[in-house]
């Protein structure tokens, strides 16, 4: 089987974050929130929680990790950036 | 010190670290103003992108609004986060590998169309002056109330500040301007949440304090909100009052058009890496999410407190409200700016506060003897009077006025900067006036930004609604008209610049449409705006998540119909592409 591409890697990475992300803001926020108000943990009904506290927690981890992960995939194609230069086009307006 | 000379001091001291800022860090050169010569560390970004991003909507009016809708506010708390994710995994760091200026000159590139570019410039500028006119106001709001000034002058001593450090300092000297607003807004936001959540439920930290038990007694704190506003008419705290098409609408409107906002994507071409872009991005949300998850707490905590100040016993017995004459000082205060107002319609001395628009809780309402809501509290108070309502020492009243500029400003100064930006390097260097020198281009750069402070001044002074609700509409511009242009011109070979333009006015066309129809921006609306007249359920605030739907279909519509891309503009997509 062919190595997959770079883009193919990335377009994965991107479809499992945004999965996630639409999973705990849409699902368990909004779609699902009748639902998981039916458990409550501490004060919080679960999809009060969700839509107002978890969800963001979520989304800020979920940055990270596609940061991170997405290093990787860059090493692993051998297209991330050199260490000590500045940047990728330094033609435009660094300097006069 | 009396509270006002505290509040003096506290906002000058301020305000002489931003110009001091800005003059430390004065733009030399066109890439120093419009992207801070691509230097700014990716922590100092996400800090200078908080604050770029925390507006007087969500400083001011963002907790207030929660704190009224209850479980429905939650299409702000979420909208305006989730939308980073979309931010930092689709656009920002590939906007950074094409490392120019400025979104239309992408959009522009990308499509090979000056029409296009164009066309961008007039979705930009839409919508950063519907967003700034929110932010002036929120000036003169704060001026107004912790220094007693007309609004009108509150609004020029915000323009003047604002006009010193943009114009001069440009995309670098707002940066670290942005650094410290960054701190002192979330610094004021969450002192205070601390003491109020210390108060109401002897937990320290908000994020917990809401879901704790209330240190009086009477269990859980939403369990007991939503019991004391049922009593009065209102709907439960927890519960969603909205249908849910339309909250899943609203929140998804403000999610793509929190990506698609240009002052915040600009934000990104700062940083000298794509993978700081990527990296940044997570930040900056963790510095916002700071403040986003303080928020909803404070929300309750805060209704809770109001309610209980004016109900303070069971609903329907005659002592259980709060006689006028004895409201507490912090009532005083605000009812002299004219964001509380208390009118005894029944004549008896006492502030009756209830839901008197719920027909079933009117009537009995009306068997106690009360004749109607008497008490009217402006949502932006919530925030503004926490420290007052919870008797927390004059300086964190202080800080909370410089904290509530300071959000203001900063996103003031960003919005002004890439509407400068559009009109000098995108209209005049790269449409009109393509021989300009760097040096005339940096002098309509700052005259441009002069001008729109004049024009932001103006709609801060003649606001077409809530500071939170104007919002609001911006980001049903920016999803339905930049976002997926500049989506598709990245994941896309195919979409060419027919596409790309027709999506653009499509989008922005039937958006605001749509949002003049119910909401008569400029003219008289054309339909009551009530959710039997809403297509498919859903409200004007929710529409931009439909604008961007057409915005896709028409694009890729149009695009397969048409040429495709030439050959160089497709090498540039997977020049962008890859990081290196």
């Amino acid at each position: 089987m062919k190595k997959p591409t770079y883009w193919r890697d990335n377009l994965r990475l991107v479809g499992i974050c945004l999965a996630v992300w639409f999973a705990v803001s849409f699902g368990c926020g909004i779609l699902l929130v009748d639902v998981l108000n039916q458990i409550t943990i501490g004060g919080f009904k679960l999809g009060f929680w969700f839509a107002q506290q978890g969800s963001i927690y979520v989304f800020v981890v979920l940055i990270f990790v596609y940061a991170v992960r997405m290093g990787k995939i860059d090493r692993k194609h051998g297209v991330d950036e050199v260490d000590g230069v500045d940047g990728v086009d330094e033609e435009d307006g660094d300097e006069q | 010190m009396s509270l006002e000379t505290l509040t003096y001091l506290v906002v000058g001291l301020s305000f002489a670290l931003y110009i001091g800022i800005a003059f430390a860090s004065t733009a030399r050169n066109t890439g120093d103003f419009y992207v801070a010569g691509k230097h700014v560390h990716p922590i100092a970004n996400g800090m200078a992108t908080a604050a770029d991003w925390m507006s007087a909507a969500s400083f001011i009016s963002m907790a207030g609004l929660i704190a009224f809708m209850g479980y429905d506010g939650t299409v702000y708390l979420m909208g305006w986060t989730g939308g980073y994710v979309l931010l930092a995994l689709l656009l920002a760091p590939y906007l950074r590998k094409f490392g120019k200026f400025t979104v239309p000159e992408f959009i522009g590139e990308r499509y090979y169309s000056n029409t296009a570019r164009v066309v961008a410039v007039i979705c930009l500028i839409v919508i950063s002056f519907t967003y700034v006119g929110g932010q002036m106001r929120g000036v003169g709001i704060v001026f107004a109330r912790f220094l007693n000034m007309e609004i009108e002058w509150g609004l020029l001593v915000g323009m003047g500040v604002v006009f010193l450090y943009a114009v001069l300092g440009g995309m670098k000297g707002i940066t670290y301007t942005q650094v410290a607003q960054y701190c002192v807004l979330i610094f004021a936001y969450t002192v205070p949440a601390v003491f109020i959540s210390l108060q109401v439920t002897n937990v320290a930290v908000p994020q917990l304090a809401f879901g704790s038990e209330v240190a009086a007694g009477g269990g859980y704190l939403l369990a007991k909100l939503d019991q004391i506003v049922v009593d009065l008419g209102f709907a439960a705290y927890t519960e969603s009052t909205r249908s849910r098409v339309d909250v899943f609408f609203i929140a998804f409107a403000l999610m793509v058009g929190t990506a698609g906002l240009p002052h915040v994507i600009v934000r990104f071409f700062t940083v000298p890496k794509v993978r700081d872009a990527r990296m940044s991005a997570g930040w900056a949300l963790l510095f916002i999410a700071i403040l986003y998850t303080t928020a909803p707490s404070v929300a309750a905590l805060a209704r809770l407190n109001l309610t209980n100040t004016i109900q303070h016993g069971p609903v329907g017995e005659e002592t259980a409200n709060l006689v006028y004459a004895e409201r507490p000082q912090w009532f005083k205060t605000w009812e002299a700016t004219k964001l509380l107002t208390f009118e005894d319609k029944n004549g008896d001395g006492r502030i009756q506060y209830y839901n008197d628009a719920n027909p079933e809780f009117a009537e009995r309402a009306e068997a106690f003897g009360w004749q109607g809501n008497e008490l009217e509290v402006d949502r932006d108070i919530i925030v503004l009077a926490n420290p007052e309502i919870a008797s927390l020492p004059n300086w964190v009243i202080a800080l909370v006025a410089a904290g509530g500029i300071a959000a203001a400003l900063s996103t003031a100064a960003g919005l002004l900067l890439v509407i400068s930006a559009a009109v000098s390097h995108d209209l005049c260097k790269g449409v009109f006036w393509r021989g300009i020198s760097e040096r005339g281009e940096l002098l309509i750069g700052r005259i441009s930004a002069a001008v729109a402070i004049l024009c932001a001044g103006y709609l801060g002074y003649n606001p077409f609604g809530f500071v939170g609700q104007v919002v609001a509409l911006a980001f049903g511009l920016a999803a339905a008209s930049l976002f997926p242009v500049i989506l598709l011109g990245i994941f896309s070979l195919r979409v060419n610049k027919y596409g790309a333009i027709a999506g653009m006015l499509s989008g922005l066309v039937f958006t605001v449409g749509y949002i003049v129809y119910f909401k008569g921006v400029f003219i008289e609306p054309l339909a009551e705006n009530v959710r039997e007249n809403w297509l498919f359920g859903i409200s004007p605030e929710g529409i931009g998540g439909i604008g961007a739907l057409i915005n896709f279909a028409v694009a890729f519509a149009v695009s397969a119909l048409t040429r495709e891309p030439p050959e160089h503009v497709r090498d540039l997509v997977q020049r962008i592409r890859v990081p290196k």
